[in-house]
């Protein structure tokens, strides 16, 4: 029996080749010196019963993949009579370099150029014949598809097979593909020796785990609930820690620094401690929160899970124009815009992408994360806290989900969706806490410049010129705060809440610090005059608009760097602003309607 | 030959054909989706979402539309 192999590069059309030259009555079976089943077919071909085998598609006959070692595992431990190698004609000057490293290990061949008919179309005209001798093989032009020149094309394989050329010898093959094989051996040597494969659950554990997790009915609520309960535990824990340390830079502050301040001009004291100290000790106040944020997302993401959310989540995301991964993304920017607009470089496809970093700036990031903790704990009780807090979430992703609605149609994908899901991983302490720590540093560094800068610059505006009183409308901020008054009245936003959202513009850190200048007072005195000064309409109608509008600068910052389009930098920060007027509008209005 | 989406939950088959332009067909067999390869649908996420595929030891999640790429010979 002669032995015909079929190569080529991928999605040539050789298993449609192969579909046709072999009817129905294909086979899979194992050959020697490989472990994936290949596909083959007993076919008459001249005088002689062949056997056709339709081998991996390959670019490269060097090359590394696990396709191209199957396709030289196999021509080194199977004696063959004829290769049939099949090209796409419209790429020849690329494809030809497969043929000519065939050519190489001295096969009897026959080439096979399919899709004639798009080479045609794209003016491109291969002279067959003169090519056929200078290659010294039958070169053939064919289309798999519709078996124009499948006749001619078996022809020429049925004169070579009857020519009874002696079949290939293995062994020559190996020694010729010697380099290649020295560098496999070299390859797994290396690997076995010096990398370590992560223990993982053994496959029965991630499955049952499975069954449950990414349930029909039950994986959503779950996924929710878990999303829901790991807020819970941030902050009960969080909350407590974040009280010790806000007393302790109290102590700070009048233990040691007030005195140190005695002898000095109002003006520096007031800088120094009004400016930068309340500001720094405002958002230093925070930082347990972000650290237990970032310390409980690794450990999500590191477990094997984000990607199972992916999986629940993908039906809803499609129909959104997004995917699974974006969901992922959406869910990393709970922690920082900043680095889930970073991380939208996975997707290849620019819409698909920009459509993502449109969507990303609408989720409460951490930032924001402090300035309703603070907002909730002065206007309501403790029992009502998480509710609010809560719906803040749900409308965060209303307003993502809306958005990404709204603007699939002017950012279509094409980009296919496909998602390994890891085995469930024990995720080490010390990579959660090398993660956590690494965040918090970075947030660090990148917020505190910016929490000195706005806060001074606040207590600037709020403390001059110096003939009005610290704070009041008199003072540059009250002046922008009344500028702005005819578009924020409607919406309850008053003087003092419209000049701490002009800060967040810089950052939505200073947001809490900036009011802690405008009232002078901090911590619990400031919760106390807060909740005397507005009611829980306009806090909410607040929290609303910062939940919504623009993000903080290094946000912008990245959306510009990352689209690489200053217009596209405008659009989110326009889309924002908008948004975030309509619905503080729209729920202010129909609150005090309501009669509330 | 039959579309790997038609394939029911809980079966495996073989991959016969996997018909994608370069760039998916670089991703899935990176994966380790190849001609001949055994792979079962694990589960179906609801609302036509995507199908839970096992390549032996490889656990892949892929949308319909690019399951319907890969061609599979459920007969054995």
């Amino acid at each position: 029996m002669k032995r015909i192999a079929l190569l080529g590069m991928p999605n040539t059309g050789k298993s449609t080749l192969f579909n046709r030259m072999s009817g129905a009555s294909s086979r899979v079976g194992n050959w020697p010196g490989i472990t994936v089943d290949l596909m083959s077919a007993k076919i008459l071909m001249g005088g002689h019963i062949a056997e056709l085998i339709d081998l991996p598609g390959i670019y490269d006959l060097h090359g590394f993949s696990e396709d191209e070692q199957v396709v030289r595992h196999f021509l080194s431990n199977n004696a063959i009579d004829l290769v049939i190698v099949l090209i796409n004609s419209s790429q020849i000057d690329r494809q030809l370099s497969l043929v000519l490293q065939i050519k190489k290990l001295n096969l009897p061949m026959v080439l096979a150029l399919n899709m004639t008919d798009e080479a045609k179309r794209a003016g491109i005209t291969i002279d067959t014949d003169s090519m056929a001798s200078a290659m010294d093989m039958p070169v053939i032009q064919i289309s798999a598809k519709y078996g124009d020149g499948l006749p001619k094309a078996l022809q020429a394989t049925a004169n070579l097979i009857n020519q009874n050329l002696p079949a290939s010898n293995p062994e020559i093959i190996s020694a010729q593909l010697q380099e290649d094989n020295q560098i496999e051996l070299e390859m797994e040597a290396l690997v076995s020796a010096y990398v370590q494969i992560p223990t993982t659950l053994t496959g029965n554990t991630t499955d049952n785990i499975d069954k449950v997790l990414l349930h029909k009915w039950l994986g959503l609520p779950l996924f929710f609930s878990a999303m829901f309960i790991l807020f819970q535990f941030i902050f009960s824990i969080g909350t407590p820690l974040q009280d010790g340390l806000a007393w302790l830079l109290d102590i700070v502050r009048s233990g040691l620094l007030e005195p140190l301040f005695v002898g000095s001009p109002a003006w520096l004291s007031g800088l120094m401690l009004d400016g930068i100290y309340n500001g720094v000790a405002t958002v230093a106040a925070f930082v347990p929160i972000i650290i237990l944020f970032f310390l409980v997302m690794s450990m999500v993401e590191d477990s094997g899970y984000l990607s199972r959310a992916a999986f629940l989540m993908d039906a809803l995301m499609a129909k959104m124009g997004l995917d699974g991964r974006g969901f992922v993304m959406m869910l990393m920017g709970f922690g920082c815009n900043v680095p889930a607009l970073m991380g939208t470089r996975i997707m290849r496809s620019r819409p698909m992408r920009l459509l993502t970093m449109l969507v990303i700036p609408l989720s409460l990031c951490s930032a924001r994360l402090q300035v309703f903790i603070f907002i909730i704990a002065a206007l309501f009780s403790p029992s009502k806290a998480p509710i609010i807090l809560f719906s803040l979430y749900v409308m965060s992703f209303f307003t993502m989900f809306l958005t990404a609605v709204l603007f699939q149609g002017r950012y279509q994908n094409v980009e296919p969706f496909i998602l390994e899901l890891p085995p469930y991983r024990f995720p080490t302490l010390r990579q959660i806490i090398l993660r956590g720590w690494l965040e918090v540093q970075h947030f660090l560094t990148r917020a505190t410049k910016f929490i000195v800068i706005g806060v001074v610059l606040v207590w600037f505006m709020t403390n001059f010129p110096t003939t009005a009183t610290p704070g009041s409308v008199e003072t540059y901020a009250g002046q922008i705060g009344h500028l702005f008054a005819p578009i924020l009245d409607p919406l309850g936003i008053n003087n003092q809440l419209a000049i701490a959202l002009i800060f967040g513009f810089v950052a939505k850190e200073i947001v809490i610090g900036a009011l802690a200048v405008i009232y002078g007072l901090q911590g619990d005195a400031l919760m106390a005059q807060m909740a005397v000064q507005i009611d829980w309409v306009q806090a909410m109608s607040f929290m609303l608009f910062t939940l919504i509008y623009t993000p903080c600068l290094s946000t912008i910052a990245t959306l510009k760097s990352e689209s690489k389009s200053s217009a596209f930098m405008w659009l989110s920060i326009v889309w924002s602003l908008s948004l975030a007027w309509v619905v503080s509008f729209a729920f202010y209005q129909t609150a005090r309607w309501l009669g509330y | 030959m039959q579309l790997l989406s038609q394939l029911p939950t809980g079966q495996s088959a073989l991959i016969s054909a996997i018909e994608a332009d370069e760039s998916l067909f670089h991703r899935l067999s990176a994966l380790g989706f190849r001609v001949g390869k055994r792979l079962s649908i694990i589960r179906r996420a609801n609302f036509n979402g995507p199908l839970h595929v096992r390549l032996g030891t490889t656990d892949v999640i892929l949308r319909q539309v690019d399951a319907d790429r890969i061609r599979i010979n459920a007969q054995e």
